[in-house]
Parts: structure tokens; C-alpha cells; sequence
């Protein structure tokens, strides 16, 4: 990667990661942050791999199978309606 | 309408039968390797909805009101099993050289994110790399990403700064992208 003046490294741009992706980078460091992001090719993949991480986990949340009605174990609705009798 | 309390227990077998599946599902979620204790963070989760639900101002807040008890009874669960011997984060974070300038290979391919949620196959894999998350690293990610709770609820429940959540969620989808990245890299279908 060629750094140019005033760059950051790839470890600092890593800390940075978190906030921007909650977008909460100062205009300032969000400045620092895209400059990097556009010099540094391995950053740039890692980034948008790190993305669809993050989109893959919260849409494979939402294909939860949904439980079947005749699985839910009838002791254990037993069992907590005799509890708060107890 | 007021609501009749003159024979509160079909009102509490209604409200366990309602809710008991989702619940259930939310706790086996929670509480990943441990999932076989499900059912008793389910029956803590419904003593303690009992105990306060004539608190409860607002009946349409129920759900989230059941949710977050929910969550909380698991969280007991999980703080009551021994710590188990897990593979340390640092294995999973990206690696640097002596330049500070990151080790990442070339990607020429990159899964969609459709192809991938839509295979029950690769979900499996999904819910398997979850489960090699450290147990503190994991439940961060879950309540955060998939639970959909914000920064500050997640550091409520578990009792720790805001601060401690980002860096503990960005570490954890770090180290999930680099335990999925032969599904990423299409190395699996």
C-alpha cells in the first residue's frame, strides 16, 4: 500500500471501524477514515467483507424456523402455571 | 376497557400459552451451547413476568416487556454455568505486519448476502461459527445484531460501559467474518 502524508495505518484504521459503522466518526476522522479506505485496496475488501458479515448474521436472525405449536411441551406450561400457584 | 381480574388464572394461561414458543425460541437462541436450559429461564422469565405484570402500564409494551424478562432469565442461566475452556477472540482478529498494514488475501468473489441466509445449509454454518464465539464476545453480538437491542440496552443488561460493547460487537463480527469467509469467499455451496 503506497501512505501517503498525514495517512493513517491499518491497525489505527481497524479502530476505527466500529464507530463508523455506527456512524459516529467525527467529520474529521470520518475524512482520515475514507482517505484511507481509498489508498488501501486490502482495507477497502476488508471492510466490505466485514459489512456482509454483519448483513448476513442479521438476516439469517430473521429465517429463525418458528416452532411448531404441537412442540411445546405441555408439562412445561404445567409446570410454570403450578409455579406461580406455589 | 379495563381489563377483568376477577379470575386472574386464564389471563396467565393465556398469556404462557401466547407466548411460551417465541419465548422459548428467544431463550434456545440466547443461550447457544447451553440451550437445554431454555426451559427453565422460560419458567423464570414467566415467575417473574407473573410477580410484576400489574406493573405493567402499558399492555402493548407486553411483548418487548416479555422479551427483554426473557433475556435477562437467560443471561441468569448463562452466568450460572461454569466458564468452559473457549478458543481465545485474538485468533480470530485480523493479523497486521510489522508496518501496521493489514494481511487480507485478495477477494475475487463475495456471497450475496440472499444466497446465503436462503440455504439452510449455510445457516447452519452461520449458527455453528456463532457458537465458536467466546461465551462474553457471542452474547454481545447476539443482543446487539440479531436481538436488535441498542448499544446502551446491551450494556445495561450486561452490566457494562457502552464503550465495552462496541469494541467487544466490532471484535465479534470480526472474528464471525473471518469463521465464515470460506461461505464469503464461495468456497461452500
Amino acid at each position: 500500500m503506497k501512505r501517503i502524508h498525514g495517512m493513517i495505518t491499518c491497525v489505527e484504521f481497524e479502530e476505527f471501524i466500529a464507530l463508523y459503522i455506527e456512524g459516529e466518526l467525527s467529520q474529521r476522522q470520518l475524512s482520515t477514515f475514507n482517505l484511507h479506505l481509498k489508498m488501501c485496496r486490502e482495507c477497502r475488501e476488508y471492510l466490505t467483507a466485514y459489512r456482509r458479515t454483519k448483513e448476513i448474521i442479521q438476516a439469517s436472525a430473521t429465517y429463525s424456523e418458528a416452532l411448531d405449536p404441537s412442540a411445546v411441551p405441555e408439562d412445561l406450561v404445567k409446570a410454570i402455571l403450578a409455579a406461580k400457584e406455589a | 376497557m379495563s381489563i377483568r381480574r376477577e379470575d386472574p388464572l386464564p389471563d396467565h394461561e393465556l398469556l404462557v400459552r401466547q407466548n411460551i414458543g417465541w419465548m422459548l425460541l428467544l431463550a434456545q437462541r440466547t443461550l447457544g451451547n447451553h440451550c437445554d436450559l431454555a426451559e427453565d429461564a422460560v419458567q423464570n422469565a414467566f415467575i417473574n413476568a407473573f410477580r410484576s405484570l400489574e406493573k405493567l402500564q402499558d399492555p402493548s409494551k407486553l411483548t418487548a416487556w416479555l422479551h427483554r424478562i426473557t433475556i435477562n432469565s437467560a443471561l441468569m442461566e448463562l452466568r450460572k454455568q461454569r466458564r468452559q475452556a473457549e478458543q481465545p477472540i485474538d485468533e480470530l482478529l485480523p493479523e497486521f505486519d510489522q508496518n501496521e498494514c493489514r494481511l487480507e488475501e485478495r477477494w475475487s468473489y463475495l456471497a450475496r448476502t440472499e444466497n446465503v441466509v436462503e440455504s439452510h445449509q449455510m445457516r447452519a454454518l452461520i449458527r455453528i461459527s456463532l457458537e465458536k464465539l467466546p461465551k462474553n464476545y457471542r452474547i454481545v453480538l447476539h443482543l446487539r445484531d440479531i436481538e436488535g437491542y441498542s448499544t446502551n440496552e446491551v450494556a445495561s443488561l450486561l452490566e457494562m460501559t457502552s464503550s465495552n460493547v462496541k469494541i467487544r460487537l466490532h471484535r465479534a463480527r470480526s472474528a464471525m467474518k473471518n469463521l465464515i469467509e470460506p461461505l464469503l469467499r464461495g468456497e461452500i455451496n
